[in-house]
């Protein structure tokens, strides 16, 4: 394969992503970096369940558990679909999808003012 | 059969083997998988949303939330789905080494904790049911089986596809060079986890 086709945007073999590209030096994590990652989920969910019966902390608990459930979307989403290690084009894909139905049902659900119940 | 390629940055890309001209440089499937997952994104968007629309609005002196949720129960429910994630991501981690034997146990573990899952959705459901929930009694019964009915039918579709993928490898025919056969499944079934996060946050813990 030539530089010249490599530079043009003709069909060619399937490449996986370099670092420039939005790959990583390295595949994918190690089984032992899988493992913690779950041993967090899990604990951010234990974290949810205790803080829901926080009578203290009631006035606060949306934000709270949003905010974990955010961060386990991530964390599972970056780490075990790989998406930290795998092409932009994956991310762009993925993002405009999540980002198109959070703007649109936002929208709607402020239509009908529900925030505001 | 592999080459390297330089790519316009100047750094340097790995080919994949046995992948036909793609216009992306990518795979095909994979890039398809991911824009499916991003339309999965709408729908499941549409149904949390005509949810929360409806939450609090049911008629007065029906069945709410609070008189049927059991938040231990689905917590562990919970937990077992996102240890499924895990197992996935380990079965994949296997067919990429060529563990074929660890890649069978973790696929297999993977649609037990699945199938775990959504026999304890159908328990959840028949509880609710005999306690007077159920599509029709009100707003908040005809949102909340929609929405988990959608997807509990999801998690059941990724068991069945987890199913397939183990009668392949006993078959031989799940080798290495298939391996992304396997991160596709599992891409499908971390969406499923990753809704499942959502859904457990606003409709089981949020008051």
């Amino acid at each position: 394969m030539t530089d010249a086709a490599a530079t043009t945007h003709e069909p060619g073999p399937v490449v996986k992503p370099s670092p420039a590209e939005g790959g990583t030096h390295h595949d994918h994590p190690s089984e032992l970096e899988y493992v913690k990652i779950a041993a967090i989920l899990a604990f951010i969910t234990a974290a949810e369940v205790t803080v829901y019966y926080v009578k203290a902390l009631k006035g606060v608990l949306a934000p709270i558990l949003i905010v974990f459930s955010l961060i386990k979307f991530t964390m599972v989403v970056l780490w075990f679909m790989h998406l930290r290690f795998d092409s932009r084009l994956f991310r762009r894909l993925f993002v405009t999808g999540l980002g198109l139905a959070t703007f649109v049902f936002t929208a709607v659900l402020t239509t009908f003012h529900v925030w505001t119940r | 059969m592999t080459e390297t390629i330089t790519a316009t940055s100047g750094s340097h890309s790995e080919v994949e083997p046995g992948h036909p001209p793609t216009a992306t440089g990518l795979s095909n499937e994979k890039v398809g998988m991911w824009a499916f997952l991003g339309s999965e994104c709408l729908l499941f968007g549409a149904l949390i949303s005509t949810y929360l629309l409806f939450k609090g609005q049911s008629k007065p002196g029906t069945i709410v939330p609070k008189d049927v949720f059991d938040i231990p129960y689905t917590s562990v429910s919970s937990f077992v789905l996102l240890m499924s994630s895990l197992t996935m991501v380990l079965a994949l981690a296997a067919i990429q080494r060529g563990d074929h034997r660890r890649t069978r146990v973790w696929i297999l573990t993977t649609a037990l904790l699945g199938a775990s899952f959504v026999a304890g959705q159908c328990y959840e459901f028949t509880t609710f049911v005999r306690e007077g929930m159920n599509l029709r009694v009100n707003l908040f019964g005809s949102s909340f089986f929609v929405l988990t009915g959608f997807h509990g039918a999801h998690v059941t579709i990724g068991v069945l596809m987890l199913l397939s993928l183990y009668s392949m490898s006993l078959r031989g025919k799940l080798p290495e060079s298939k391996a992304e056969t396997v991160e596709l499944v599992g891409l499908y079934w971390h969406f499923v986890d990753i809704v499942w996060i959502v859904i457990f946050t606003l409709v089981y813990l949020i008051p």
